[in-house]
């Protein structure tokens, strides 16, 4: 009901209408059912009014009582299926809906998934969020009610505009006329109250994001005692809106009444034109009487139909923009190339295993296997976001099995950049990346990302408990192991101190944990993944320097011979890597071992002495 | 808001007059057919059809009146509770920010309020029409014929009967809809916050089976919700079809005993469908108010919540001193402090902090990973509140300062901290509101921020994006900085505020505080020992207690988790 006003028109109705019809497709019996059971209780409510009145002509007029009752239990039967074909219907409609907004919110949340990383830094969330909850809304209201009503007042449309035609071809001239009128109307009025419901839209855009920014800072709102400031501001946008929306409801709403009194109009020249007629004997009483009921009628499944009419092409509109996003096209997967575990026998040879054994290999789509090892190669990679600008220019970097490779480089330098394309989040737009000696592409991508554990810049963490959120790293995990694992990012000793230890319920991205805490969690959900090669983007950076150490001992004992890439801005992170690379503006401009690097009096002795800033 | 009520009055004298005019236009119109055609009398026809239009324009001026005030009234009621709703949330406190998600603040700001705005501006008309159609209609139907009119007596509260009982039923499930809906936003709303940390595991089909689950049962219970509603359809015409042959079946017999003619019985029956169906829309209505009292709840939560901080003691000191007190010195007392976030927490955060800070020390922190050290700073401008003991500035309790005076004297910049869209200038008068370039160039000069901004195509009004996306960390915390310096208070708190910074712009920074702001007291809350190691005094945090308090040399000597964070860092690059 609420979603009346705002609606935007489709841009192509007929794809998405296409597109929803398909969904609709997979109940098609049940929705005939529906339209059938519809037109059973439509025709019981139009035989009902037709009958009544030889009711009253051949039985109560003539005081016929036996022929009264009989006429009577005959209605009560038909009015009987009426009844129950208005519940068979708008519970299957319920039922069938409800199943079709479940299946379009299953297949969008499936295809979300699908959909390359570059794709949500191009769409804010807000925007997506709205797919899932404004646009599924409209479509769901519309399937709820508007189907079946829009139906169900066709029908009592036609069948009293047919009335009337019956009843009288020259009176109904004037009724065609004034529904064209209303047509008119409608259109007229929509396309003005369209331009004042952009407005609206703007304003509401912009309140909201005022909003989401204020509430997202508001501690540093109440440090400043910037509240009187902000209020104003809110205060402005807010008088906008109201403003902007009062005029768009106000349109939107007029139609109803105007339609409503341009039908009164209607009736009254339908019955002036009428009596002239009646008078001048070319109709007789009885007709014309019968036809201004008729007339007085058509007035409400008409209203009723334009305004369903309103509501299916809000649905349409939002039904577009949720096939939108399912037509987006899906992360390329095109590899054949597949990560399995490994038993390795004495003698060196490899036998497939179901378990984990802590050996892996690449299994070829012919069977082969290849030892995973952690050798990743950049030759020539060239890379941008955009076509337009590249990030990263002719990088060549090899990394050997078993080492700690560093990145070290101010913002933007591409740090992130270069291990986000490792694990294909984006594609590269020249050269090559090998892993093991075999292209990236080729490996199948859950297995490519199954094989690199990632801890991110930003910790993410889930609803659920603590022991939940760091177990998503290996589902299968016991207890135990959770808790092993803990202890190697150190996070051990502060979950127990938690209320609930281990079960403790985490919030809204964990947001009553500390950053550096956070930060202890997503390195204990990578070290229970036991991966074959660690990537740590700044996964340290607020975490002091000495639970830093703890965690690095112990995080060396689990990759021990294993390649693990280290990205930081802190050098004391980096420092006993056994290559670090110094990024530039894409490039990498130094190479070597600490050691090394600060022998080399370059742009890193610049850093370690403090000379020059990263970032 | 009286204002709206005002406009919503009108609004429903409107919609009253616009059914009264609906109501008579068939009258007329019987007469045209009864008077008119049957005496043919033509002007007769004319004068009533002429009534008809006039009718019919009053009532389309009075329907387009309704729309109008209508609308101001459901608009002008929704943008007065928002700006109730954002009032009262900014006099939250942190406790109460913490009790509720950022996410969920803003849902109740945004689309809980445009639910009930809606519902008002939707609901005004059937709400004001049906009772006056309803008791329009039974009157004249009693008039007609009281006998008869009674099985509407029957009718009517059967019908109600079955509406309450549908509504009754309805409203749980629809809370147990909205908590479904909850679930499952909060799940894409994961997902797509967190999309990278689900690729890298590949757990796309754990999170969609996840998913899968919050939604079937979010099917369930909106099918069951639905269904319910639903029934509201067949019970409204059972109860009209009973009616209608109970109409004609005592109609009949009250013809036959000759009480009453044939033509009022048709047109008693048309006015069945009147009478039903303005209950079946007040019904209606309850529905959409059911529906949206789910957001009227959520909304009022926030306006209920309990701001845990006020200024009533401060009010009291005023009362009894003439004038509110101002922070003259930043010297800072912790008497014997505790601290838990919640009451029903067991273990304290803080727990016996006893601390001394004189006016112009400065006071490095430094500790573990939660510490609880910025929980400790956090109570000096009163954003927690001490759970036992007192935190005193200048030798009073900080309950005794009005808020916004005791916050103006402490400034925090704070660990999680935020630029806000507009240009830097804009963003570092968030400090002082008049300040004059030249007081904004010096306060950057201090923080060091103004190397870069001047090296910024638009200097000082270049614009920052959402967040202020398009400076570097390091930058960011160094506008930070300068936008406290601004407000020149009297206690200086850095959070965390340099460790993107590099150590050399960094002992600028420091040295700039130290000459320009002598008076100044600043604490210092750091990772590395080299931002700390200069202060007066130096607190070492473990676990909220403190585990030892001295200047460098002498922590170095005598405190083993001092040496512990100095050795992990000695040989690396942060001194």
């Amino acid at each position: 009901m609420a979603r009346y006003f705002g609606y935007k028109r489709p841009k192509d109705t007929k794809k998405a209408l296409k597109a929803l019809l398909h969904y609709l497709g997979f109940h098609k019996w049940m929705l005939l059912l529906v339209i059938l059971l519809i037109i059973i209780s439509t025709g019981a409510n139009i035989t009902g009014t037709y009958l009544l009145k030889p009711v009253i002509n051949n039985y109560i007029i003539p005081g016929d009582i036996p022929g009264l009752i009989r006429t009577l239990i005959l209605m009560g039967i038909m009015y009987g299926c009426g009844v129950a074909a208005t519940y068979g219907y708008t519970q299957l409609m319920v039922h069938t809906s409800q199943k079709v907004i479940r299946e379009i919110r299953r297949d969008l949340f499936k295809h979300m998934q699908k959909l390359p990383v570059g794709y949500f830094d191009s769409h804010t969330h807000g925007e997506l969020m709205s797919r899932f909850t404004n646009d599924v809304d409209t479509v769901q209201e519309a399937l709820n009610n508007s189907f079946s009503l829009m139906i169900q007042s066709f029908l009592m449309l036609t069948g009293t505009v047919s009335m009337l035609v019956v009843l009288s071809i020259r009176l109904s001239v004037i009724v065609f006329a004034f529904l064209i009128l209303m047509i008119l109307f409608i259109k007229y009025n929509g396309k003005r109250s369209k331009a004042y419901f952009n407005r609206q839209q703007e304003c509401l855009g912009h309140i909201n994001g005022f909003v989401e920014e204020m509430v997202a800072g508001q501690k540093v709102e109440k440090v400043f005692n910037h509240e009187a400031e902000d209020f104003e501001e809110f205060c402005r946008r807010n008088e906008e809106l109201r403003k902007a929306s009062t005029s768009a409801l106000t349109y939107a709403s007029m139609t109803i009444p105007t339609i409503v009194s341009l039908s009164y109009i209607n009736y009254a020249v339908s019955a002036c034109v009428g009596g002239m007629f009646a008078i001048s004997g070319l109709v007789d009483l009885g007709t014309l009487a019968s036809y201004l009921v008729y007339v007085r009628q058509s007035a409400m499944p008409f209203n009723q139909f334009t305004q369903q009419v309103n509501f299916i092409l809000a649905a349409l509109s939002g039904a577009e923009r949720i096939f939108e996003m399912m037509d987006e096209p899906a992360e390329v997967d095109e590899g054949q190339i597949k990560l399995t575990n490994v038993h390795i026998s004495k003698d060196g040879s490899q036998t497939v295993c179901e378990h984990y054994t802590g050996d892996f290999a690449w299994q070829l789509p012919e069977g082969q296997l290849i030892p995973l090892k952690g050798d990743v190669r950049f030759k020539n990679v060239t890379f941008g976001y955009t076509p337009e600008k590249t990030i990263l220019h002719d990088i060549s970097l090899y990394a050997k099995p078993g080492q700690k490779i560093a990145f070290v480089g101010s913002t933007g330098a591409g740090k992130t950049t270069i291990i986000q394309l490792i694990n294909r989040f984006y594609e590269v737009t020249d050269g090559e990346i090998t892993y093991d000696g075999i292209d990236v592409r080729d490996i199948k991508k859950d297995d490519l990302r199954r094989s690199l554990s990632m801890v991110i810049q930003d910790t993410h963490l889930f609803t659920g408990t603590i022991a939940d959120n760091i177990r998503y790293g290996r589902l299968d995990a016991t207890d135990e192991e959770v808790e092993a694992a803990a202890k190697v990012a150190n996070a051990d000793s502060f979950i127990r101190r938690l209320p609930d230890g281990y079960q403790t319920m985490l919030h809204s991205d964990g947001s009553n944990l500390s950053q550096g805490q956070r930060q202890l969690l997503s390195i204990a959900r990578a070290a229970i993944s036991r991966p074959p090669v660690l990537i740590l983007d700044e996964a340290t950076s607020s975490i002091d320097t000495r639970t830093e150490r703890l965690i690095e001992k112990g995080m060396d004992a689990l990759m021990n011979n294993r390649t693990v890439f280290v990205i930081a801005h802190r050098l004391s992170t980096v420092r006993n890597s056994k290559a670090i690379l110094v990024l530039e503006q894409g490039e990498i401009i130094e190479r070597g071992s600490h050691d090394e690097l600060v022998d080399q009096k370059g742009r890193y002795y610049q850093l370690y002495t403090g000379q020059f800033e990263l970032e | 808001m009286h204002q709206y009520k005002k406009y919503a009055y009108i609004a429903m004298a409107c919609i009253v007059g616009e059914s009264v005019f609906e109501l008579i236009i068939p009258l007329l119109m019987s007469d045209i057919v009864d008077v008119g055609v049957a005496n043919g009398d033509r002007a007769y026809i004319f004068r009533q059809g002429a009534l008809m239009v006039g009718c019919a324009l009053i009532s389309l001026i009075l329907g387009a009146g309704s729309s109008r005030f209508a609308a101001l009234a459901g608009q002008g009621f929704g943008a007065e509770l928002r700006k109730a709703e954002y009032k009262k949330l900014q006099e939250f406190s942190f406790a109460n920010m913490d009790r509720f998600r950022v996410s969920s603040l803003v849902t109740r700001l945004t689309s809980d309020i445009t639910n009930i705005q809606n519902t008002v501006a939707t609901g005004m008309r059937p709400a004001c029409r049906s009772p006056v159609m309803l008791v329009m209609a039974l009157s004249v139907a009693f008039s007609m014929n009281m006998k008869l009119a009674f099985v509407f007596c029957v009718a009517l509260p059967i019908l109600a009967v079955l509406l309450l009982y549908i509504i009754i039923h309805v409203r749980p499930l629809y809370t147990h809809m909205q908590g479904a809906i909850d679930m499952i936003n909060r799940r894409i709303r994961e997902n797509l916050t967190a999309i990278r940390v689900v690729k890298a595991y590949v757990r796309d089909d754990h999170e969609i089976e996840k998913f899968n689950e919050s939604n079937e049962a979010l099917q369930n219970v909106s099918e069951r919700a639905f269904r319910f509603s639903a029934l509201n359809m067949p019970a409204m015409q059972l109860v009209m079809y009973s009616t209608i042959l109970c109409i004609l079946w005592f109609g009949s017999q009250i013809i036959g005993a000759g009480e009453m003619e044939v033509g009022k019985l048709t047109g008693f029956l048309s006015y069945v469908l009147q009478i039903l169906n303005s209950l079946m829309m007040l019904s209606n209505v309850f529905m959409m108010i059911t529906r949206s009292l789910a957001s009227g709840r959520r909304v009022m939560e926030v306006i209920d919540e309990k701001i845990e901080i006020t200024d009533e003691q401060a009010e009291k000191v005023m009362e009894k001193e003439g004038k509110p007190l101002e922070v003259e010195k930043g010297d800072i007392v912790f008497d014997h402090v505790w601290f838990k976030y919640k009451k029903q927490a067991k273990e304290y955060v803080l727990s016996d902090i006893d601390l001394h800070i004189s006016p112009g020390q400065t006071v490095g922190i430094i500790g573990q990973t939660g510490s609880a050290k910025s929980t400790l700073i956090q109570l000096i401008p009163r954003l927690y509140e001490a759970t036992e003991g007192e935190v005193r500035v200048d030798g009073r309790p900080v309950a005794d300062y009005p808020v916004h005076v005791l916050r103006d004297a402490i400034a925090v910049v704070l660990q999680k901290n935020t630029l806000f869209s507009g240009s830097i200038r804009d963003n570092l008068r968030w400090g002082k509101a008049d300040a004059t370039d030249e007081e904004i160039a010096e306060a950057c000069r201090i923080a060091c921020a103004d190397e870069f901004i001047q090296r910024m195509p638009d200097g000082y009004d270049t614009e920052l994006g959402q967040g202020g996306v398009n400076v570097s960390g390091g930058q960011k915390q160094r506008l930070c900085i300068a936008r406290a310096i601004l407000k020149s208070p009297k206690v200086l708190i850095l959070d965390d505020s340099t460790s993107a910074v590099d150590t050399a712009t960094e002992a600028r920074i420091r040295e700039g505080l130290a000459h320009k702001l002598p008076h100044m007291t600043k604490i210092i809350i750091a990772q590395r020992i080299s931002s700390v190691m200069h202060a007066d005094q130096i607190v070492v945090l473990s676990e909220g207690r403190i585990h030892a308090i001295g200047d460098h040399q002498t922590l170095l000597k005598t405190d083993e988790i001092y040496q512990d964070i100095y050795n992990s860092q000695k040989e690396g690059a942060m001194l």
